[in-house]
C-alpha cells in the first residue's frame, strides 16, 4: 500500500481516467489535497508518460481503461474523467449504471455545469458534474460580471482564449468544436446574454505564452463600469481561493468599439510549466468540487 | 517531380476575403457582386470570399463584418460559372455546424482549412469531414515564416494525410524573401504528392517576386488580390502577377487584359486606399507580426499615445499569431504605462 502526503483519516477515494496533460496535472493536485486519495490512475497504454508519472509517485495504475475501472467500482467514491468528449460519453454510460459520480473535465457536457466561483454548492449532490472547458472556467465568471453590471442583460458577448501549443493536447485538438459549443452553452447558462461567441487560439511561441482570455462586449452595451470594476475585482479574489495564479491583467476598460477585460492564468507548474494555466484552471476547479463533496459528506 | 509536371498554375483571387481586412471587413453586397463578375471574366480558378479571418470570424476580437457569411457567399455565387467559389475556415474560429455546413449550402466549391503553421492537427476534423463529403479541400499553414522548413514539411504531410488536395504556405506577415520561398516551397513540392501553393504579402516589397519564386520552385497555386487589396501592406497584386506570368509565358487560365480590368474595377469601387508600405507595415514585416494587426495597432497607438512600431516589435517578441488581437491593447497600455503618459483608469 501507499500513503499520500498529509492525507486525513477518511479521504474521498477518487480515480482518474485519462492520462494526458489534464489527467497528469489533476493527479498531482489530487495528491496535494489532504481530503482526496487517488485509488487508481486509469489509462489505455502502459507506456504512456502519464502512467510512468503515477507509478513514480506510488499511485496504483491500470492500462485497462474503463473496464478495469468498472471492476473496482466498490472502492471508488468519485471518478474524474479527463479523456475526450467522445470517450467521456461511453465512460458515463458505464459509470452511471454503477452509481459512481463523475466530475467530467472533457467538453462532453453530460451533467450540470459547475464553475466553482459561481455555483459550487449547487453541484455537490450531482451524479455528473461538467467542468465546462478550460476557457469556460477562466472566462465565464468574468462574463457573469459583465452580465451583472449590465442593464438587464447583454446582447452580445465574446470570449477569446489563447493557450500555448504545448499545453493543448490531442483530445482538445480533436474536440475543438465541442470546446466552442460547451463554452458558449455555459455562458448562456450563467449569464444573461442573447448571443455568445468563443474564439480559441493556439499559440506556438516558446517559451509558452501564459493562458489568456479576453472577455468583451460591444461599447453599445449599457454597462455600469464602476459596478463592473468592483465585481471583477471580487471575482478575481474568489477564484484565487482555488486557482492561485488567476489574475486580471487588463481591468475593465472601454477601448475602440468595445468594453473588455483580459485575465491570465498562470499554473503551479505541476505537470507542464507555469504558462499552462489552462490546465490548472480546470483541474483546480475539479479538485474544488471533489473537496466540496468530501466536506459535504462529513 | 514528374507527377507534378502536367499541373497548370492556378490563381486564387482572395480580393473578397483577405482584402476584407483592408476595409475592416466592410465589403458590401454590390462590391462583392461586381468584383465576382470581373474575377469570372479574368479567369481566376478560385474566388475566395468572406470575412478576412474566414467563416464565422465576425467578432469584436478580429472585427465585425458588414455582411453575414451567407450574404457574402450568395452575392458572389450568383456571378460565378467557371471560377469556383471558395471560403477560408480556421478551426477554433469556424465550427462545422454553425459555419461550415451553412456555407456549403450556399454553393461553396472549395474550403481552405487554415491553422497556424505548427498546429496542423487542429485541421483534421474539418479536412476529413469535407473530404468524405467530396468537397475540394486544401490546407493552409498560417504565419509560415515562424517555423523551419522541416517543421513545415511535417505539418504539410499531416494535412496531406487527412485528405487535403493541396497545401498553401501563407506568408501572413510578409516576412519572406525569395530565397526562403524557394527553399520552403521547393522542400514541400519535393516531399508531398499533392499540390503546393503560396500566399504572399508585401510588407517588405517582395510579394510579386516571392510569388514568382514560388512558381519557379514548383508551386501550382498562387494567391493574389486586386491592387494588392489586403491587410497591412497588402497582398501580391493580381495585375502584377498576371503581367509577370504573361512575360514568362506561364499558362494559368488568366486573361491578361481582363485581369487588369478586374484590378481597375476594384480600385474604382471598394479599394479606398491602395495598400502601400509605411513605417507600420514595414515594422510588422520586420517583427514577423500578422499583417492584419496593422490597423488595430494604429488605433491602439493613437488611443494610448505610443509608437505603433514599438507595439509591433513587442508583439513580435511575444510571438503572437493571427487571432490574438486583444494582446495589442495590453501591449499598448503597458508601453503607455512605461512612458508614464497614461494614467490607469
Amino acid at each position: 500500500m501507499y500513503a499520500q502526503e498529509g492525507s486525513i483519516a477518511d479521504p474521498l477515494r477518487v480515480a482518474i481516467i485519462g492520462t494526458g496533460n489534464i489527467g497528469c496535472d489533476l493527479l498531482l493536485k489530487v495528491m496535494a489535497s489532504p481530503q482526496l486519495r487517488c485509488e487508481s490512475f486509469v489509462g489505455r497504454r502502459n507506456s504512456s508518460p502519464g502512467i510512468a508519472l503515477a507509478t513514480s509517485h506510488g499511485i496504483p495504475t491500470t492500462a485497462g481503461g474503463i473496464d478495469a475501472l468498472a471492476e473496482m467500482a466498490d472502492r471508488i467514491d468519485v471518478v474524474f474523467d479527463a479523456t475526450s468528449a467522445q470517450d467521456a460519453l461511453c465512460n458515463w454510460k458505464i459509470l452511471e449504471g454503477l452509481g459512481i459520480p463523475v466530475i467530467d473535465l472533457t467538453p462532453a457536457h453530460l451533467g450540470r455545469f459547475c464553475v466553482p466561483a459561481l455555483n459550487l454548492e449547487e453541484c455537490l449532490d450531482e451524479q455528473n458534474v461538467s467542468m465546462v472547458t478550460c476557457g469556460g472556467q477562466a472566462a465565464v465568471p468574468i462574463a457573469r460580471c459583465f452580465s451583472d453590471a449590465s442593464d438587464g442583460g447583454l446582447g452580445y458577448l465574446e470570449i477569446a482564449t489563447a493557450s500555448s501549443s504545448a499545453s493543448v493536447g490531442p483530445a482538445t485538438r480533436a474536440n475543438i468544436d465541442e470546446y466552442a459549443f460547451t463554452t458558449q452553452r455555459a455562458t448562456y447558462e450563467f449569464c444573461q446574454v442573447d448571443t455568445a461567441k468563443t474564439i480559441l487560439i493556439i499559440n506556438p511561441a516558446e517559451p509558452g505564452i501564459v493562458m489568456r482570455n479576453t472577455i468583451a462586449v460591444p461599447a453599445s452595451e449599457k454597462i455600469d463600469m464602476e459596478a463592473l470594476r468592483v465585481s471583477v475585482d471580487a471575482m478575481e479574489k474568489r477564484i484565487n481561493s482555488y486557482v492561485p495564479g488567476y489574475r486580471v491583467v487588463v481591468p475593465p476598460v472601454a477601448v475602440d468599439d468595445r468594453i473588455m477585460v483580459t485575465i491570465e492564468v498562470e499554473g503551479l507548474g505541476d505537470w507542464l510549466p507555469r504558462y499552462a494555466g489552462n490546465l490548472d484552471v480546470i483541474t483546480c476547479a475539479a479538485v474544488a468540487v471533489a473537496e466540496g463533496r468530501a466536506e459535504a459528506r462529513r | 517531380m514528374s507527377a507534378h509536371a502536367e499541373r497548370q498554375l492556378k490563381i486564387c483571387d482572395t480580393t473578397l476575403r483577405d482584402g476584407n481586412h483592408a476595409v475592416s471587413h466592410q465589403l458590401g453586397h454590390s462590391d462583392i457582386s461586381s468584383y465576382a463578375k470581373a474575377a469570372e471574366l479574368a479567369g481566376a480558378d478560385l474566388l475566395e470570399v468572406g470575412h478576412g479571418n474566414g467563416l464565422g470570424a465576425s467578432s469584436i476580437q478580429v472585427g465585425r463584418a458588414a455582411l453575414t457569411d451567407r450574404e457574402m457567399l450568395e452575392a458572389a455565387r450568383a456571378q460565378l460559372k467557371n471560377t469556383r467559389l471558395g471560403v477560408l475556415s480556421i478551426p477554433g474560429i469556424a465550427t462545422v455546424e454553425r459555419d461550415l455546413k451553412p456555407a456549403l449550402e450556399c454553393g461553396v466549391d472549395e474550403v481552405r482549412v487554415a491553422a497556424h503553421c505548427t498546429e496542423a492537427d487542429v485541421t483534421r476534423q474539418q479536412i476529413t469531414m469535407l473530404r468524405a463529403m467530396d468537397v475540394t479541400v486544401k490546407g493552409m499553414l498560417l504565419m509560415s515564416h515562424m517555423a523551419p522548413t522541416e517543421t513545415l514539411v511535417k505539418q504539410a504531410r499531416l494535412m496531406q494525410e487527412y485528405g487535403a488536395h493541396a497545401v498553401i504556405l501563407m506568408d501572413s506577415a510578409g516576412a519572406y524573401t525569395p530565397a526562403v520561398v524557394q527553399d520552403k516551397v521547393g522542400a514541400l513540392v519535393e516531399a508531398l504528392d499533392i499540390e503546393i501553393g503560396f500566399h504572399g504579402h508585401n510588407n517588405l516589397g517582395l510579394s510579386v517576386g516571392n510569388s514568382m519564386a514560388a512558381v519557379k520552385a514548383g508551386a501550382t497555386i498562387v494567391d493574389v488580390t486586386a491592387r494588392g487589396f489586403g491587410a497591412g501592406a497588402g497582398n501580391a497584386p493580381l495585375e502584377l502577377v498576371a503581367a509577370n506570368l504573361h512575360l514568362e509565358r506561364i499558362e494559368t487560365g488568366l486573361q491578361l487584359f481582363a485581369a487588369l480590368d478586374a484590378a481597375d474595377l476594384a480600385e474604382s469601387t471598394f479599394v479606398k486606399v491602395i495598400p502601400t508600405n509605411d513605417s507600420v507595415t514595414i515594422a510588422s514585416g520586420i517583427a514577423g507580426v500578422f499583417s492584419g494587426f496593422a490597423a488595430p495597432t494604429r488605433r491602439a497607438a493613437e488611443r494610448f499615445k505610443v509608437d505603433p512600431r514599438e507595439i509591433l516589435m513587442e508583439l513580435g517578441r511575444r510571438g503572437v499569431v493571427a487571432g490574438q488581437e486583444d494582446t495589442i491593447i495590453e501591449v499598448a497600455m503597458g508601453l503607455a504605462e512605461k512612458n508614464s503618459l497614461y494614467d490607469v483608469i
